[in-house]
């Protein structure tokens, strides 16, 4: 048997940086912040829609102390992150759309400056209506926001898979519900913050920023400030957290670039927690419709649903965020005909974006539930209806995804065991209810957001003087772990000591480009690429020890620190030895590998069939047990069992870890979180009435692995931190249905509208009760 | 104004001239660089910037530095000993208490308290001293965990 690797994969072994984080040493942006730097601030707009009359920053300009001042005028171009929808400009122009969007920049001696040169700012404008929700923009006669775009309507999807007619036709029970998800955002616990420097000497310029695809900001950055890419350098230091908040290029890392360019020095801006819930990029508010027909077995034969989606002000990734609904309707389930209708509106709320489970959370929430009302009225067991509907990997979806690993059913007997389903579903005590849901999530987009030809991840090893070995990637570590995760692919390949190597990564003069940390691509996509680097390199490494031990390369065995000939096994050099022979004639080795997913994997041939595409899908099912207290309407979640089918578990703790974190924020959807406004002004701009979940609100979490050994995942692994996020508001409704007799369809479920609930009920009971009696003749009572 | 104040950081003593309205997060971040305490909101909502004072934890973003004035102040960079991580920073590290760090600071220095006052925490205690420590990544299972083995860690803290 071959022996496992120290620190290799399938190891549960810390964080590579864990100890820098640890200590108070691990540097983010914010502390970065040369001291001798300027000040940065950002002044907001004071409205939610409104026309831009004048804008004055004459006086702003003149104060002592103020070095730049900077506004729309000063960048004409458009960013954003899909190449087909670049409509934001870093400083608005013209016209404002949401309360809170940037204006004017200032850069100032001090922060007292900086905050007294924005009070000076005046800001002249014409009101226009203001829409709050996608139904209000959508009514005839609405003002567009933006020119091109009647109705407010960014994007309108249609499309239908399979038979929908005989599908619905054969079916022996139909269903449909309406559901409505507030929306939410990031809350990664780092406020957002950038330090740029600008040296006009050579006209370069170096960015510190926050963000998971410093690529795309190191393009866009370029774009606004009309740029050489060349000239520009983009570094991420350690980041607090993104969820997908970061993986777009957001307005004040271009900002801070100007304010560098135009003081022509160093700009430090950081934003307060309030400006972080104003650039946002979170889950839109939805209004979901969906219908389902089932046979009386429970088996599905088909879905129709219709999602809108209120986008917010501007349109980041909205299109691929309404593609996402619909197409992951697919690839969990076999529903032989599924239709479905995505319209993203622009309204005058900060604009939305990527977050955690990117576009399918709130749909698989709608999903799951009116299945779970569906099977209770069949008088079926939840998880026996999803067992009848699974999918036979491997096949290919009616919208054409691919799924060639699927450890679904597993992730059910797991959950069904762990929770003590069958023992206890149905004799639960009163205001006790337990539910169950599944879910699934892409392991990175199969083909990427701008599509250049190039491979989908390369990673480089260096291999130098001093037999070190150094991963350069470009692969974001925001704290999920994938600096961890290529480190222990690398170890496991060449079998060295983990000391040996170290990480750089995300400086764009340094690392090679990568496409970022998003729609969990690293894991798959950078292992993989990593793999191949780790295997290229050691074929060299074998040649080497071949020319010291005068063998050839077959009779070389590997040990990791010591190359041995099979053929006379006393004969070994050392680790050092070889990587001194490998740099003979060459120097320096910079080994690379990459990474492409296949064409047929790319999805399906309609308009936006791309979206929902994947190598391989993560499976997950969680059971989720609740008690109601009636008395305040409170939800206590009391446990959480959660089975996630990840393929291989290249760090267990670190997926454990992924998955807990998943549960939670599903956890924040599901029970409190919502973004709130009053005529365009943020109503919970801050932690605690938005209210992200305390350790006190948090269940214990039961993790179970299932590792299907997905054929195309580096050592068989998947996704590990998304999936897992859709399936808890499901669940958790489910078992606040069986506590309560509630079937809810909004989140968040609050205690509020427990309560409400409760008491109407009472009422009616009362009232009822009331009625009866008034109609029964009186009976008095002889009294002695 | 500023006033010159006498006060222990990290066991060192001091005496620095801060203005009235100085922060105690704003003092330790940019007059003594220790940035080891984080800013994780606009003030009393997060916990990221919990420092010791006197040993019982406080936030330093709702701290006067004039207040702290003859009295000890210890962050995070205090805990770990000629650069030996101190057992609650080793079961962190290992038990994965820390994902993206951020929080990481303040939730070590809470339970430092903590662990000073009850050597053997239950899980109650725990999450009763945690309360108002935020963290968005692990949903807390491990940071529980992680002071659960640093309570019961034969390793002495140096």
């Amino acid at each position: 048997m071959k022996k496992a690797v120290d620190g290799g994969v399938g190891a549960r072994r810390p964080l590579v940086d864990g100890v820098e984080k640890v200590t108070g040493r691990a540097k983010y942006t914010a502390d970065l912040f040369a001291p001798a730097g300027l000040v940065g601030k950002i002044y907001r707009s004071p409205h939610a829609h409104a026309e831009i009359l004048h804008l004055d920053v004459s006086e702003a300009r003149k104060l002592p102390g103020v070095v730049a001042v900077v506004t729309g005028d000063d960048c004409p171009v458009a960013y954003g992150i899909l190449p087909i929808s670049q409509n934001e400009y870093p400083l608005a122009r013209e016209r404002v759309r949401y309360f809170g969007e940037p204006v004017a920049a200032v850069a100032a001696r001090d922060e007292r400056t900086a905050v007294q040169a924005l009070k000076l700012i005046r800001l002249t404008v014409r009101e226009l209506p203001v829409y709050l929700s996608a139904k209000d923009a959508r009514k005839p006669g609405a003002v567009p926001l933006h020119v091109n775009k009647a109705g407010n309507l960014e994007r309108e999807v249609h499309n239908e898979f399979g038979d929908l007619g005989a599908g619905f036709a054969q079916a022996e029970l139909v269903r449909e519900d309406n559901y409505h998800c507030a929306e939410v955002t990031h809350v990664h616990m780092e406020p957002n913050a950038a330090t740029a420097t600008y040296d006009p000497s050579r006209d370069h310029l170096t960015l510190h920023t926050v963000s998971q695809v410093p690529y795309y900001v190191h393009l866009m950055v370029a774009q606004c400030l009309a740029m050489d890419t060349a000239r520009v350098r983009v570094i991420k230091p350690f980041i607090g957290g993104g969820f997908g908040a970061r993986t777009e290029t957001l307005n004040f890392e271009i900002i801070c670039a100007l304010l560098a360019r135009a003081a022509g020095g160093t700009v430090n801006l950081k934003l307060s927690r309030e400006e972080t819930f104003l650039t946002h990029r979170g889950r839109p508010e939805s209004d979901i419709r969906i219908k389902i027909g089932m046979q009386r077995d429970g088996r599905l034969t088909a879905c129709e649903c219709e999602v809108v989606q209120r986008g917010g002000a501007y349109g980041g990734y909205g299109i691929i965020t309404i593609l996402y609904a619909g197409a992951m309707l697919n690839g969990l389930y076999e529903i032989p005909a599924v239709g479905y209708r995505g319209y993203r509106v622009y309204t005058n709320t900060p604009p939305c974006g990527a977050m955690r489970g990117h576009g399918t959370v709130n749909v698989r929430f709608a999903f799951e539930s009116l299945l779970d009302a569906m099977s209770q009225e069949l008088g079926l067991d939840p998880i026996e209806v999803r067992r009848r509907n699974l999918l036979k990997a491997p096949t290919v979806t009616i919208n054409g995804l691919q799924v060639r690993s699927y450890g679904l059913p597993q992730c059910l007997d797991r959950v069904e065991q762990a929770s003590g389903w069958r023992e206890r579903i149905g004799k639960m005590p009163r205001w006790r209810g337990l539910g169950v849901a599944c879910s699934h999530y892409v392991s990175g987009s199969a083909k990427p957001v701008h599509w250049t030809g190039e491979p989908h991840a390369t990673v480089v090893l260096k291999l130098d003087f001093d037999a070190g070995i150094t991963i350069l990637t470009g692969a974001s570590d925001i704290g999920q772990g994938s600096s961890t995760v290529l480190t222990q692919v690398v170890i496991e390949v060449l079998g060295v000591d983990q000391r040996r190597i170290r990480v750089i990564a995300n400086d764009s003069a340094i690392t090679p480009k990568d496409n970022g940390s998003y729609s969990s691509r690293v894991t798959f996509m950078v292992g993989n690429a990593a793999l191949q680097a780790a295997r290229n390199l050691k074929e060299i490494l074998i040649n080497a020890a071949a020319m010291r031990l005068q063998v050839s390369p077959a009779q070389v065995e590997c040990q990791g620190e010591i190359y041995r000939s099979c053929v006379a096994p006393e004969k070994e050099v050392s680790f050092g030895e070889v990587a001194a022979q490998s740099l003979v004639d060459t120097g320096t080795l910079f080994v690379k590998g990459t990474y492409t997913c296949p064409p047929e994997f790319q999805g399906g041939k309609q308009r936006g069939g791309a979206v929902g595409s994947t190598m391989g899908f993560s499976y997950a099912a969680q059971v989720v047990e609740v008690s109601v207290d009636p008395d305040t309407g409170r939800i206590t979640p009391e446990k959480v069992w959660v089975a996630l089918d990840c393929g291989f578990a290249i760090n267990p703790l670190s997926v454990e870890g992924q998955v807990q974190g998943a549960i939670s924020m599903g956890m924040g959807q599901a029970m409190s979180e919502q973004t709130r406004f009053d005529k365009g002004k943020p109503m919970a701009a801050n932690i605690l009435e938005y209210a992200v979940p305390t350790i006190l609100d948090s269940p214990p979490i039961d993790v179970q692995l299932v590792q299907s050994i997905d054929p195309n995942g580096p050592f068989g692994a998947k996704e590990g931190s998304e999936g897992p996020l859709s399936g808890f508001p499901a669940a958790f409704a489910a078992a606040v249905r069986q506590a309560t007799g509630f079937g809810f369809t909004q989140l968040p479920i609050t205690p509020e509208v427990v309560l409400d609930a409760i008491i109407a009920q009472r009422e009616e009971a009362a009232a009822a009760a009331y009625a009866s009696a008034a109609a029964q003749p009186l009976v008095h009572e002889k009294v002695s | 104004m500023k006033s010159i104040i006498k006060l222990t950081v990290n066991g060192q003593r001091r005496e620095d001239a801060v203005a009235d309205n100085l922060l105690l997060l704003d003092y330790l971040r940019e007059q003594l660089q220790l940035t080891g305490t984080k800013q994780g909101c606009d003030g009393g909502e997060c916990g990221a910037c919990t420092v010791l004072v006197d040993g019982d934890p406080r936030l330093a973003c709702l701290t006067l530095a004039a207040t702290v004035a003859d009295k000890h102040v210890e962050t995070v960079e205090s805990l770990a000993r000629n650069g030996r991580l101190s057992r609650l920073q080793q079961a962190f590290h290992e038990k994965l208490g820390t994902q993206c760090g951020f929080c990481t600071p303040g939730m070590l220095m809470t339970a430092e308290a903590l662990l000073r006052r009850v050597p053997h925490p239950s899980v109650e205690q725990i999450r009763a001293a945690l309360a108002g420590n935020l963290c968005r990544c692990t949903g807390y299972v491990k940071i529980i965990e992680s002071v659960q083995a640093a309570s019961l860690s034969e390793k002495e803290d140096a």
